[in-house]
């Protein structure tokens, strides 16, 4: 175990550990905030793996912009307080089905890269001018098509959430 | 330097808790919250995988799911606030006109 | 078509001036039914309501007919021709002609008699409503009269002979309205048909002796001639065919039809029931002579002794009538059964009897023709009341007188010659018995004969009609018949070389004799006859002279032998009221039964597959409606509308399949 494996799991514990208190808080408001301390956590894991940019690009965004909207949105709608205002009666169904997810995925993460086998691995190079040079050369096409995702998100986010002027 | 299952342990952990919330909260908002989490979990594959290969794929692929990822909360937003302006509440199992 | 060359010891000579009329002997049987179908189809448009067609038709048969005896008075032979009509498997069709002396005198005679009672009904059934009707048939009747006689084979013949039943049966009930005459119409066909089954029965006989390859009776006869068909077999084929001529030439026990067919017009009589269709059944026996030469001895006793007793049953009934036409029928059934009787004595009597049809034939349609012109006169059939009317009716009068000296038998007319030949057969084959019955016959005849002479002509006239002499139409038939009465007898007169024996014979002429004792002694026991007939009646009595001194007797001949009531109650009651009637039963209820319980069955059948298609087949049907129905409605729940329960499946079957791919795949 290396120094960054340490950081690492550090890191982990407090994502994960926030991620569940994102899905069980009983207050939406804390539950955003425990979501940006996940979405922090990622990032450090970004960084830990050498992606510098996507790290970021992921602060920038997620947490600077999608936590923000989801408070404007909790604002705007009147979110209720308390456990049972916030959990439908598929808590249940709902747990098991979490827990046979997570146990799927690590019987076949265990199946695929074993721990025992397990090497450590070099992190990446992810800095800027790489990344871009990735984008411009190979996935220019891609680049483009996700713009005219967001022209296209931007329009109807403003159609759909505009007043109706005929009743 | 860092061992690979652990991460993508790490990463099975953030989406179980994400599809937990999918089906448990009821606030739509909420869902999406936990839909954000799903992204990431996918997010975080990408990127360690992307680092054992070392090769950009990965990186750039995780930039586009953000990117997505953005345009998609502000669509999501754009209903949840249209469905609370008709029916002045946003729980999903009050939404049920579909059913028989 | 070809000659034969006659067979036997006579010669013949090869070709005659009356030969053509011969080989052409077809066309006298096409005549009449030609002229049948004319005036069918235009007979009541010609002016004279057809009888035009008839007359001309029959007139020229009759010089046809001429001409053919011409051939056989000039020493002619026979002659046969035909065509080939179909074959059955080995049974070989035709229609043909056979030409000898007996069928070119037979023509002469049918074409006379059918010629004078032609022109007789002009004035007989003036203003009748079926006139034209009447022509159709008699002149139907003629064709199939001449069909038999020309026949050259036994299908042709019987064809002829039945539609002479049904054109007797059609001219008996012409006036059907009154219930009497369609009674004896049916009498005298369905007593007929009774001879005609056992005469069917002779023809197949005859048939199966050829092996079933030919009817024709030239062949039949010579395969018989050859002697391998067993005598008894040959007698009772004989018998068969015996049982036709009893049935139509009415000989006892099928008699009883005849007297009652008096019903119809009397030109009907005249041709039907006195010269043509009675005289069939004797010519059948003619013909087919070899069957009943070549039969047992007893066959022909047999038909001597049903003759005998017709004769003579016959002629005492004829004694008691009051009816005039009923005394000439039953003189009728008494001198069939002579010339019967004649043919039973085997090929001398072949000649006789024919000779005394061939006579018979034309004083006996004289005296129904004179009978006729009486009943014209006083709208009566009965002699009572007539009486004296040869003061009225003078030319009747004196044809009637010599067709009646002709059937008691005086010299020189024509019933003389006949029965004076049979009683010489009679003598020459030794039979006694039928001499003394042929005797005894002539003075019954003879007496009768006077009878109804004496009280239709002597005495005085009290009836209420105006008795007139009869037109024209009606008294030149009658002068000719009996010009024809007294110079035909003498063709077989022997002292005029008896040429009527050189035309008709069996195998061999036969030279006729003239016996004087035997000629004598029917000469005198018809003068007897004859007094005594006119000493009776020369006075009309209130009763009957006869009636006292004959006592139960009377009674007995009045009610002809009590023969009708017999048959009436023996045969017709039982078969018309209990078999008929339980074969309708049978058929109403049992075979009818049957058909409605198929039809009552096929419903309940239909019933049982009804209730299985709706209850079964529908029930299916609905059923998997219902099942699909009823699943939809518990799937429905699936539907809860909640996103979140959707999702929770799609998860799990993601989770499920990823497991399943990635690793058991």
């Amino acid at each position: 175990m290396s120094a960054q494996e340490y950081a690492f799991v550090v890191l982990a514990v407090v994502g994960s550990l926030s991620a569940i208190a994102v899905v069980t808080s009983t207050n939406v408001v804390h539950a955003a905030l425990y979501l940006v301390v996940a979405l922090l956590s990622v990032a450090g894991v970004y960084l830990l793996l050498g992606a510098e940019f996507v790290a970021w690009v992921q602060i920038l965004i997620y947490v600077g912009a999608i936590v923000i909207l989801f408070l404007f949105g909790l604002m705007l709608t009147k979110a209720p307080i308390g456990r049972d205002a916030l959990d439908n009666q598929q808590r249940g169904v709902g747990a098991i089905v979490g827990v046979g997810v997570f146990a799927g995925l690590v019987f076949l993460i265990q199946d695929a890269f074993p721990m025992q086998d397990a090497q450590a691995f070099e992190p990446a190079r992810g800095t800027t001018d790489v990344v871009g040079e990735a984008i411009f050369r190979s996935y220019v096409l891609p680049f483009e098509a996700v713009s005219f995702l967001l022209l296209a998100a931007l329009i109807g986010a403003i159609v759909l959430a505009r007043k109706d002027d005929s009743t | 330097m860092i061992r690979l299952p652990l991460v993508l342990m790490f990463s099975a952990l953030l989406f179980s808790a994400g599809v937990y919330g999918v089906l448990a909260r009821r606030n739509a908002i909420m869902v999406l919250m936990a839909i954000e989490l799903m992204l990431n979990a996918v997010n975080v594959n990408l990127v360690a995988f992307a680092a054992l290969l070392q090769q950009m794929t990965g990186q750039v692929f995780a930039l586009f799911v953000i990117a997505v990822a953005a345009a998609e909360v502000g669509i999501g937003l754009a209903i949840v606030i249209l469905l609370f302006r008709t029916r002045e509440s946003i729980n999903v199992d009050e939404v049920n006109l579909l059913k028989w | 078509m070809n000659v034969l060359a006659a067979e036997g010891e006579v010669a013949f000579k090869a070709t005659t001036n009356g030969i053509w009329f011969v080989e052409h002997a077809w066309i006298v049987v096409l005549l009449p039914l030609v002229s049948a179908a004319l005036i069918l189809f235009l007979g009541s448009r010609t002016p004279g309501k057809g009888a035009v067609y008839g007359i001309t038709a029959v007139g020229a048969a009759f010089v046809f007919s001429i001409g053919g005896l011409w051939h056989f008075v000039e020493g002619g032979g026979p002659f046969e021709g035909s065509i080939d009509w179909f074959t059955i498997g080995p049974l070989h069709l035709e229609l043909g002609v056979l030409v000898d002396g007996l069928t070119a005198v037979m023509l002469v005679v049918v074409t006379a008699v059918s010629l004078a009672v032609h022109v007789y009904s002009l004035g007989y059934m003036h203003g009748d409503e079926r006139f034209t009707w009447f022509y159709v048939v008699l002149s139907l009747f003629t064709a199939a009269m001449l069909t038999v006689v020309v026949s050259n084979n036994l299908i042709q013949l019987l064809v002829g002979w039945e539609v002479m039943g049904i054109c007797s049966y059609l001219l008996i009930g012409h006036w059907w309205e009154v219930k009497e005459n369609s009674d004896a119409a049916i009498k005298a066909f369905i007593t007929t048909r009774v001879g005609d089954v056992p005469f069917m029965f002779g023809i197949i006989a005859l048939i199966a002796v050829t092996g079933f390859t030919t009817t024709n009776i030239g062949e039949v006869s010579h395969e018989l001639g050859l002697g391998e068909v067993s005598p008894l077999f040959v007698s009772v084929a004989a018998l068969l065919l015996f049982g036709g001529t009893v049935g139509k030439s009415a000989q006892f026990p099928l008699h009883v039809w005849l007297p009652d067919a008096m019903a119809g017009p009397t030109p009907v009589s005249a041709l039907i029931h006195a010269a043509t269709m009675v005289a069939a059944g004797v010519y059948l026996i003619g013909r087919l002579f070899e069957v009943f030469l070549l039969a047992d001895e007893w066959v022909l006793t047999v038909v001597s002794i049903v003759a005998a007793i017709t004769a003579l049953g016959a002629a005492l009934l004829a004694i008691v009538q009051d009816d005039i036409k009923r005394v000439l029928a039953y003189s009728t059934l008494s001198q069939l059964a002579y010339m019967v009787a004649g043919l039973s004595l085997g090929e001398l009597g072949l000649t006789a009897g024919f000779f005394h049809l061939f006579t018979h034939a034309f004083f006996k349609a004289l005296l129904f023709l004179c009978a006729g012109s009486v009943i014209h006169a006083v709208h009566s059939n009965n002699m009572s009341e007539m009486g004296g009317l040869r003061k009225y009716m003078p030319i009747t009068f004196w044809t009637m007188l010599i067709g009646s000296l002709a059937l008691a038998g005086i010299i020189p007319l024509a019933g003389f010659w006949s029965k004076d030949e049979l009683l010489v057969v009679a003598h020459e084959e030794h039979a006694t018995w039928l001499f003394v019955v042929f005797l005894v016959t002539a003075v019954i005849t003879a007496f009768y004969t006077m009878r109804m002479v004496m009280l239709t002509f002597f005495g005085e006239y009290e009836g209420e009609a105006h008795p007139h002499e009869s037109p024209k139409t009606m008294t030149g038939p009658l002068i000719a018949l009996a010009a024809a009465t007294i110079g035909v007898g003498l063709l077989g007169a022997p002292q005029l070389n008896a040429v009527f024996g050189k035309w008709v014979f069996f195998e061999e002429i036969h030279e006729a004799v003239f016996v004087p004792w035997i000629a004598g002694l029917s000469t005198a026991g018809a003068l007897l006859g004859l007094a005594a007939g006119y000493v009776l009646y020369r006075e009309r009595k209130a009763r009957d002279p006869l009636q006292a001194p004959m006592g139960p007797a009377w009674n007995l001949l009045q009610n002809r032998y009590y023969i009708d009531e017999f048959y009436m109650r023996a045969i017709v009651r039982p078969v018309r009221d209990t078999w008929s009637a339980g074969v309708n039963w049978f058929n109403q209820v049992v075979l009818d039964g049957i058909v409605d319980g198929a039809a009552v069955v096929t419903r309940w059948v239909a019933q049982l597959v009804a209730w299985f298609d709706r209850t079964v087949i529908d029930g299916a049907v609905n059923g998997a409606g219902e099942v699909a129905g009823r699943t939809g409605n518990a799937l429905r729940y699936l539907q809860s509308g909640n996103v979140q329960w959707y999702a929770v499946g799609l998860f799990v079957g993601v989770i499920a399949l990823a497991v399943v791919f990635i690793r058991v795949v």
